[in-house]
């Protein structure tokens, strides 16, 4: 950028648009963040129990702890947030539902019960040590549960049972994925900008037309045109049979699974391989590689001692970029993954929409955009390193 | 063997060419389809005329939720593309007048909706908006929106503004031209294309999004992309393939008419 | 719907643009169902009659059950629906957490033979917060091209691959799925639930289902089960016996049900707590509950009327394809909407994990 004077009207032209951005776009995420550690929902809904079980040292319940959800209870059953409040200690421990529906229905009938008479539930000092740790508004369980961990009730951190262990294996099939979606871009994308940028202008305006066509096309119109042609009746398997290449039940399973998000992926991102690519070979002097070859070189050394290094920064550029914007996909892998192509981000719509897990949700979101924004701040520098050593 | 390697190479590049283009013409044919699958019919195969039919494109035309989709989403897009280009073209032109540490430190702000996942934020203004009351409200769409929107016309107004020379401003404020005289004759004509081409990026942005709009929308504010998510999602039926083909000719005749603009206007220049 | 227009008024101010916002029509009601051919069977029995006595447009939402989403909205105050198409297990739940209004049943109109709506409706089919519709299958169903040979039968079938190979459609959701995956491991009907109430019976369960989670194509929507079988991207699926009916006689495809323990649940309309429409919303329950909608409900998909006086009203050819016709009824399993509505939460919690891993 060339060189301009610092001025007052700087500030006033950029504000307007940082404070847009900080208002609209980081007091969101930071409220994601947040909600990944700060988890009011029950400490709001059992007040009393809260406060006595606050500075509760962890043995011996005391009438005063029984006699604040007794009223927490009744409370919530005269609001209507009975249903809500089971729901929510269901998920810390199974069963707590059941107890707390016919515990509340025993105090609507029987306010002044008490509660080990209603169930002996009740009694178990280990479900007083969930309620002291889930009455507490901050926690650091959800981001826990993320990692596939989990504290049992005397405190001490263990690995999810089996059945719950999905969301490790699931970061490290994202991270693969992209890696994988990041490589055959490359193979693709590198000889593909070479020949935009070797040919000549006509040549040249039609390869950059093909890769600009689907990049302005909606991602839903380009996952549709890959169902029709990937889907088991689909062009592709119908082509094959009339070709009498497979048989009728050699079809080929090529989408709604993760094959299908993989080819998907490679169609929506080799458009931001090519294009950095493409800017930084456009702009190469075509001199050193022509001195090269009239100094006998052979093409291809010509071309692996001189060429690839020289484009090293737009294949940097290229792959970075899809690699994270591979990370955090949604909308591919939600229409033609199926069940074995999902990605993190539709755990995180899953846990948002349907189970309403929104603290897990938030925890999962943190972990993925950590991830995200160290490969973002690490890997140029990484790269300008690499490029500074050839 | 040069000559077979030559012909190996675009033999690739022909290949990789069709990867990228093909998926989207397929389509076109099978919107055509009279029946409510996504395949081809016998007679579609044989090419025979009478197997066509514009059953889906009538469908779209005359279903109410479709045209409340397009009106949304015209909508959304006609605030979100001024209120971007404005916010954007300000901050391209204001950047360079910083010193060098306020500038890199809101480079990062302004950029950062094109680095975090869509994902993140459409979870994170969900949770924002929620207390305000914002959920299911055109407000909260066009926010997001203008939010991811600006960024990219900060980019194409800023990479104009790299080809342009600081000192036809000084030449012409030494000429006693007043700055904003000067602004609207010398800087505005100069980086018109960017904010052009920023716009138009603006506009794709918010009329192609889909993630915001899954989280935010109600029944009212349904958008064609939400109308096409669940048409692929929920009720297959070929009115998406109609609604598709319409995008990819749509888009088509906009990069075409950009690509001859540019031609000429280059053409044009040269022949000054 | 009130609560939409302001939010309307208030975009058209921000965007000087929008001088055209969707009609805030004041007499409009917004219905959630289930999409696909069912919301397609309620348009013309029972949206389109009432609209054209009553004047109330009806704005059809699609939705794929379960409480996540009316949840979210009663929980942000943004309630955008007002009647919701329920089956049990959700009704039950979401009357326990304050999600649903009440409905007095004195208040429904006699049938049309005059018998009173609260001796009219089977039993079970009236609840504190609902009033029933319709009463519809979870069964299997196959493309009959898909196996030229032998044809499935029985729900063991299901898990034979070996037999007969082929892609198997399955629910993104546990209901009916593990009562079968029992019964063909050997579990007496009546015994289901009881089994899959210990820990080791629902480990059984998935371990069925592990035999066949490779070959399984999982499906959100109804819409999307009839897709899969209808563009043999599936060969055998779990179904919904109405849609599965529906492509056979509407549009001629080649699909088979399997009635062999079809598990049978009902379907209720409820009103969402704090709507703005209540009045509407009863008037429409009313109307579309009446003998004459119910039974033409028939006639688009094959779902059976919950009030007595609606059967002499079904043509023979119809009843013969409902779940209730004695052909197919004679080893049919009552879903157990109580039992899930105690065992669910965790048990979608599990179900959802294992599609993950």
């Amino acid at each position: 950028m060339n060189a301009v004077s610092p001025s007052r009207a700087g500030w006033a032209l950029v504000l307007p648009l940082v404070a847009f951005i900080v208002i609209a776009f980081l007091a969101p995420i930071a409220t994601m963040l947040l909600r990944s550690v700060h988890d009011p929902e029950i400490a709001d809904l059992m007040p009393r129990t809260r406060q006595a079980l606050a500075q509760w040292d962890g043995t011996g319940v005391r009438q005063v702890a029984f006699e604040a959800v007794s009223a927490d209870l009744r409370e919530a059953s005269a609001t209507n947030q009975i249903g809500r409040l089971a729901q929510r200690l269901n998920r810390e421990r199974n069963g707590l539902r059941v107890l707390i529906d016919v515990t509340a229905r025993h105090l609507e009938r029987e306010p002044d019960t008490k509660l080990s008479r209603i169930d002996p539930g009740w009694s178990d000092p280990a479900l007083w040590q969930i309620l002291a740790r889930v009455t507490s508004p901050w926690t650091g369980r959800h981001l826990l549960n993320a990692l596939d961990l989990t504290v049992t009730p005397d405190g001490i951190l263990v690995r999810q049972e089996e059945a719950r262990r999905l969301y490790v294996d699931l970061f490290l099939r994202t991270a693969w994925v992209a890696a994988l979606v990041t490589l055959i871009c490359a193979l693709l994308g590198y000889p593909y900008a070479y020949a935009m940028a070797a040919a000549g202008p006509s040549l040249g305006a039609l390869l950059l037309f093909l890769v600009l066509l689907p990049f302005w096309t909606s991602l839903l119109v380009r996952a549709t045109a890959w169902i029709v042609l990937l889907q088991r009746r689909g062009v592709i398997n119908e082509g094959l049979l009339a070709m009498g290449l497979i048989g009728e039940t050699g079809r080929l399973d090529l989408i709604y699974n993760m094959t299908g998000t993989i080819i998907v992926m490679v169609h929506v991102l080799l458009p931001f391989f090519v294009l950095p690519l493409y800017s930084v070979m456009a702009g190469l002097p075509t001199s050193y590689v022509r001195a090269s070859a009239s100094l006998g070189a052979h093409p291809l050394r010509t071309f692996a001692r001189v060429y690839l290094p020289l484009t090293y920064p737009g294949v940097a550029a290229g792959g970075l970029l899809v690699f994270i914007l591979s990370l955090g996909y949604y909308v591919t892998p939600a229409l033609v993954g199926g069940r074995t192509g999902q990605l993190i981000s539709n755990q995180i719509a899953f846990h948002m929409q349907r189970s309403l897990n929104w603290g897990l949700a938030a925890a999962l979101g943190t972990l993925l955009l950590l991830a995200v924004l160290l490969l973002a701040l690490t890997l140029p520098r990484l790269a300008e390193r690499g490029g500074l050593r050839t | 063997m040069n000559r077979l390697a030559r012909f190996g190479f675009y033999l690739l590049c022909g290949l990789i060419a069709a990867f990228l283009v093909l998926p989207l013409l397929v389509i076109v044919p099978l919107s055509f389809n009279p029946e409510p699958y996504f395949s081809f019919t016998p007679a579609m195969l044989q090419l025979d005329p009478a197997g066509l039919s514009l059953r889906w494109y009538r469908e779209i035309a005359e279903s109410a939720q479709w045209r409340l989709a397009l009106r949304n989403s015209l909508s959304i897009a006609a605030v979100v593309t001024p209120l971007a280009t404005l916010l954007g073209t300000m901050a391209a032109l204001g950047l360079r007048r910083l010193p060098t540490r306020p500038r890199k430190m809101f480079a990062v702000i302004i950029a950062s909706p094109l680095v975090v996942p869509v994902i993140l934020f459409a979870t994170g203004i969900y949770f924002f908006l929620a207390p305000l009351g914002l959920t299911q409200s055109f407000t909260g769409i066009i926010l997001a929106h203008t939010a991811l929107a600006a960024p990219y016309v900060v980019v194409t107004v800023g990479s104009t503004l790299t080809t342009f020379d600081e000192r036809l401003l000084r030449a012409a404020s030494i000429l006693g031209s007043p700055p904003l005289s000067a602004f609207f004759k010398v800087t505005l004509p100069l980086v018109a294309p960017g904010i052009a081409s920023g716009a138009l990026f603006a506009f794709v942005t918010s009329f192609d999004e889909a993630v915001i709009a899954l989280f935010l929308a109600g029944y009212d504010q349904r958008t064609i992309p939400l109308q096409m998510w669940s048409g692929v999602r929920d009720q297959l039926s070929p009115a998406v393939l109609a609604a598709a083909t319409l995008m990819v000719l749509l888009v088509t005749i906009v990069m075409l008419t950009t690509m001859l603009i540019a031609r000429s206007a280059r053409s044009a220049g040269a022949g000054r | 719907m009130l609560v939409a227009c302001p939010k309307v008024s208030s975009a058209a101010l921000l965007g000087l643009l929008i001088t055209y916002g969707p009609a805030c029509a004041a007499d409009a009601l917004t219905i959630a169902s289930f999409g696909g051919q069912y919301t397609a069977s309620q348009k013309k029995s029972q949206y389109e009659p009432f609209t054209a006595s009553t004047g109330v447009t009806i704005k059809s939402v699609d939705y794929n059950g379960g409480l996540a989403e009316l949840t979210a909205q009663v929980r942000s105050g943004m309630v955008g629906w007002d009647v919701v198409d329920v089956e049990l297990q959700d009704l039950d739940r979401g009357c326990a957490d304050g999600l649903f209004e009440k409905i007095d049943p004195a208040q429904l109109p006699t049938g049309s033979d005059g018998v009173a709506a609260i001796a009219d409706f089977v039993a079970g089919s009236l609840h504190d917060c609902g009033v029933g519709t319709v009463i519809w299958s979870n069964v299997l169903a196959f493309s009959d091209p898909a196996f030229p040979g032998a044809k499935p039968s029985r729900i063991e079938d299901f898990f034979d691959l070996e037999r007969f190979p082929g892609r198997r459609g399955l629910p993104k959701r546990p209901h009916a799925i593990l009562e079968w995956a029992l019964m063909a491991d050997g579990v007496a009907p009546s015994e289901v639930y009881r089994v899959l109430a210990a820990p080791e019976g629902l480990d059984r369960a998935f371990a069925k289902l592990d035999t066949v989670k490779d070959h399984a194509v999982f499906w959100e929507t109804g819409a999307q089960m009839i897709q899969l079988l209808a563009d043999g991207e599936v060969a055998l699926s779990a179904a919904y016996n109405g849609r599965v009916q529906s492509a056979i006689s509407d549009d001629a495809k080649p699909l088979k049900i399997i009635w062999d323990r079809q598990i049978w649940n009902a379907d209720y309309y409820a009103v969402v707590a704090g709507t703005g429409a209540k009045g509407r919303a009863l008037d429409f329950i009313r109307f579309a509950t009446d003998t004459v909608p119910l039974a033409e409900q028939t006639k688009y998909i094959a779902y059976g009327p919950v009030r007595r006086s609606s059967q002499p009203l079904i043509a023979p050819a119809i009843a013969a394809t409902l779940p209730t016709a004695p052909a197919n009824f004679n080893n049919a399993l009552a879903f157990d909407a109580a039992w899930w509505t105690a065992h669910g939460d965790a048990i979608n919690e599990r179900y959802a994990a294992w599609l993950v891993q």
